[in-house]
C-alpha cells in the first residue's frame, strides 16, 4: 500500500486546471531542466498518448515551458511561460509520438544546450501531480522529485557507488532510496538517490571531483 | 504510524483518546519527520490559497477568469444571493458559490490547492468558507478541519482511488464531498463517529457517478458538480448531526465504491468517450475549440 502524506490530499498547492496534465507537466519538465542542467538552447516535446490530444486545453503546453523555464507546478507565471521563453532565448517545438507501452500522459523532452550538447528526457504525469521520470538519455530509470534528489550520470566502473555512500555518510545525509541504473557493463550509468536531507554544497563538491562522473545533478523534494 | 482505515483510527480514539485532527497531525508528523509547528504553517499555507482563490473568481475586475467552455458564473450566483433570492439558505448558496468560483480560478489557470484533485478543488474550500462566515469560526478551527478532510481522503486514497480516471467521478467529487462532510461535522463539535457517518453517506449519495468531461476539460460538468458536492456535504453533515447515522459504515461504503468503480467501462472514466461527453452539442463544442487551436 502507497505511503501518502496529508498534503498529497490536501494539495498541491497549484496553477489549474488539471493536476495530471498542467501541475504533472510541469514538475516533468522542471525536473527535466534540472537534470540536464545547462543553459536551454531549445527544447522539443513530444506528447504522448493523452498529453498530445488535450495538451492545449489544458495548458499542458504552457505547463511544459514553464517547467523547462525554471517554474514549479506552483508558480503563477505558468500562464505566461511562452513570452518567459522568449525572453530566456529558448526555442520551443511540440510533436507527437507514440512510445507505446508507456503512462497516457507522457512526454518525451529532448534539450539542446548553447554549448551544442543534447539530452533526451522521458517522464510521465501518474495522476494528483505526482511523476515519474523513466528514461534519461535512452537509459530506464525511476525519479520522482518528491525527495531532495541526486542524480549521478557516470561510467560504471567498480568503487563509484562506495565512493559516494562515504561521502554522503560524512555528511550525515541519510539516504532513503538509492538505485543504479545502466544499459551495458563498463558503459554510460546513471545513480538516483533520494534523501531526507538537502545535500551540503561541499558533498556535492566532492562528487563532482570523482572520475568516473560525467555529470552530477541536484534538487530539492518539489511538492 | 500506520492508518488505512477508519477502524484504526477509531481503535486509536479508544488507546489514546484523540480526536480526527490530533490523529492526522500525529500521522504527518511521524510520517514526514517534520516540526508540528512547520507542518501546522504548511496547511495554513493551503487555506490561505484557498480563501485567494475564492475571492479571486468573485473578482468583478477578473474578466478574463474564463475557461474554453465557461467562466464568470459565480459571481451571477453571488449577486442573485446579495438580492436576497437565495433558494437554498445563505450556508448552502454560499458554500456552492464559493466551489464555483475556485473551479473558474482553476479552469482559468489560476493557483488553487487539488483537494483531493484539481477538478474537485471547489468542494472543501467552498463548503469551509461557508461555515466559516455562517458560525464565525477562526481560521486555526478551519485549518484543523482541513486536516480532519485530508485524514478522510487518505483513507479513500489507500482503498479505492481519488482519480476519474480510475474511479469515475465519484473518486474525486464523491470523496471531496466526504472529506467536507467529515470537515463539516468536526468544525460544529459532532463525533468521530459522526464524522465517519457523514462522509458515508456523502459517498453514497455519489455512488457510480460517472466521468464525462466535455471534450476532456475540467469544466462541464466538473464545475456544476463540485456545486453539488459542497452541498451533499452539507446536508450529509446536517442529517448526522440530527442524529440520523450511516448504516453501513464507512470502510464498507468506501469498499463499495472501489468495486463501482473497477466496474465502470473507460468511457466512464475521464476519457470523453461517454456521457454527456459524447452528446451532440458536445461534440460541436470539442469540434470548435479544437478549430480555434
Amino acid at each position: 500500500m502507497e505511503n501518502y502524506s496529508i498534503f498529497d490530499i490536501i494539495g498541491p498547492a497549484m496553477i489549474g486546471p488539471s493536476s495530471s496534465h498542467t501541475a504533472g507537466a510541469a514538475k516533468v519538465a522542471y525536473i527535466a531542466r534540472s537534470i540536464f542542467g545547462k543553459p536551454i538552447k531549445k527544447a522539443t516535446f513530444y506528447l504522448h498518448g493523452s498529453f498530445s490530444t488535450t495538451y492545449k486545453g489544458h495548458g499542458t503546453d504552457k505547463a511544459l515551458i514553464a517547467g523547462v523555464c525554471g517554474m514549479r507546478p506552483d508558480d503563477p507565471r505558468i500562464p505566461f511561460s511562452y513570452e518567459k521563453a522568449k525572453t530566456m532565448n529558448i526555442e520551443i517545438q511540440f510533436l507527437k509520438i507514440n512510445l507505446d507501452d508507456v503512462h497516457p500522459n507522457t512526454v518525451k523532452i529532448v534539450f539542446e544546450g548553447v554549448d551544442g550538447s543534447t539530452q533526451s528526457i522521458i517522464g510521465s504525469s501518474i495522476g494528483g501531480g505526482k511523476v515519474k521520470i523513466i528514461s534519461i538519455d535512452d537509459i530506464d530509470v525511476a525519479i520522482t522529485g518528491s525527495y531532495a534528489t541526486l542524480i549521478t550520470q557516470h561510467l560504471d566502473l567498480p568503487g563509484f557507488v562506495a565512493d559516494i555512500s562515504q561521502i554522503l555518510a560524512k555528511y550525515h545525509i541519510n539516504i532513503a532510496f538509492m538505485k543504479v541504473f545502466r544499459e551495458t557493463k563498463g558503459e554510460n550509468a546513471v545513480m538516483v538517490i533520494e534523501s531526507d536531507d538537502v545535500i551540503h554544497k561541499d558533498a556535492l563538491e566532492k562528487i563532482s571531483a570523482l572520475d568516473a562522473l560525467n555529470k552530477l545533478t541536484f534538487f530539492e523534494a518539489i511538492h | 504510524m500506520k492508518i488505512a482505515t477508519a477502524k484504526d483510527i477509531l481503535q486509536l480514539k479508544l488507546t489514546h483518546n484523540l480526536n480526527l485532527f490530533e490523529v492526522a497531525l500525529k500521522y504527518e508528523v511521524s510520517n514526514s519527520d517534520l516540526d508540528q509547528d512547520v507542518i501546522l504553517d504548511t496547511m495554513s499555507r493551503q487555506w490561505e490559497i484557498m480563501k485567494q482563490a475564492i475571492a479571486q473568481g468573485l473578482d468583478p475586475d477578473n474578466q478574463h477568469l474564463h475557461g474554453k467552455i465557461i467562466g464568470r458564473e459565480a459571481i451571477k450566483l453571488k449577486a442573485s444571493y446579495e438580492s436576497d433570492k437565495s433558494i437554498c439558505g445563505m450556508t448552502t448558496t454560499k458554500a456552492i458559490t464559493y466551489a464555483l468560483s475556485t473551479m473558474e480560478v482553476n479552469m482559468a489557470m489560476g493557483q488553487i490547492v487539488a483537494a483531493p484533485t484539481a477538478g474537485a478543488s471547489g468542494v472543501l474550500p467552498g463548503t469551509l468558507k461557508a461555515l466559516q462566515e455562517a458560525h464565525h469560526i477562526e481560521d486555526k478551527k478551519i485549518i484543523e478541519a482541513l486536516f480532519v478532510a485530508g485524514l478522510i481522503g487518505m483513507i479513500i486514497a489507500k482503498q479505492a482511488s481519488l482519480s476519474g480516471a480510475k474511479g469515475g467521478c465519484q473518486a474525486e467529487i464523491g470523496s471531496a464531498a466526504a472529506m467536507a462532510a467529515a470537515a463539516t461535522v468536526f468544525l460544529l463539535d459532532g463525533t468521530m463517529e459522526q464524522s465517519f457517518d457523514g462522509a458515508a453517506i456523502a459517498i453514497n449519495n455519489m455512488m457510480g457517478l460517472i466521468c464525462d468531461p466535455v471534450a476532456g476539460l475540467v469544466e462541464v460538468p466538473c464545475h456544476k458538480r463540485n456545486a453539488l458536492g459542497a452541498a451533499n456535504a452539507l446536508l450529509c453533515a446536517e442529517m448526522v448531526l440530527a442524529g440520523l447515522p450511516s448504516v453501513i459504515p464507512f470502510d464498507e461504503v468506501v469498499q463499495a465504491m472501489k468495486q463501482v468503480g473497477d466496474l465502470l467501462p473507460a468511457c466512464h472514466r475521464e476519457t470523453a468517450t461517454g456521457g454527456i461527453a459524447i452528446s451532440k452539442t458536445a461534440k460541436a463544442i470539442e469540434a470548435r475549440i479544437m478549430n480555434d487551436e
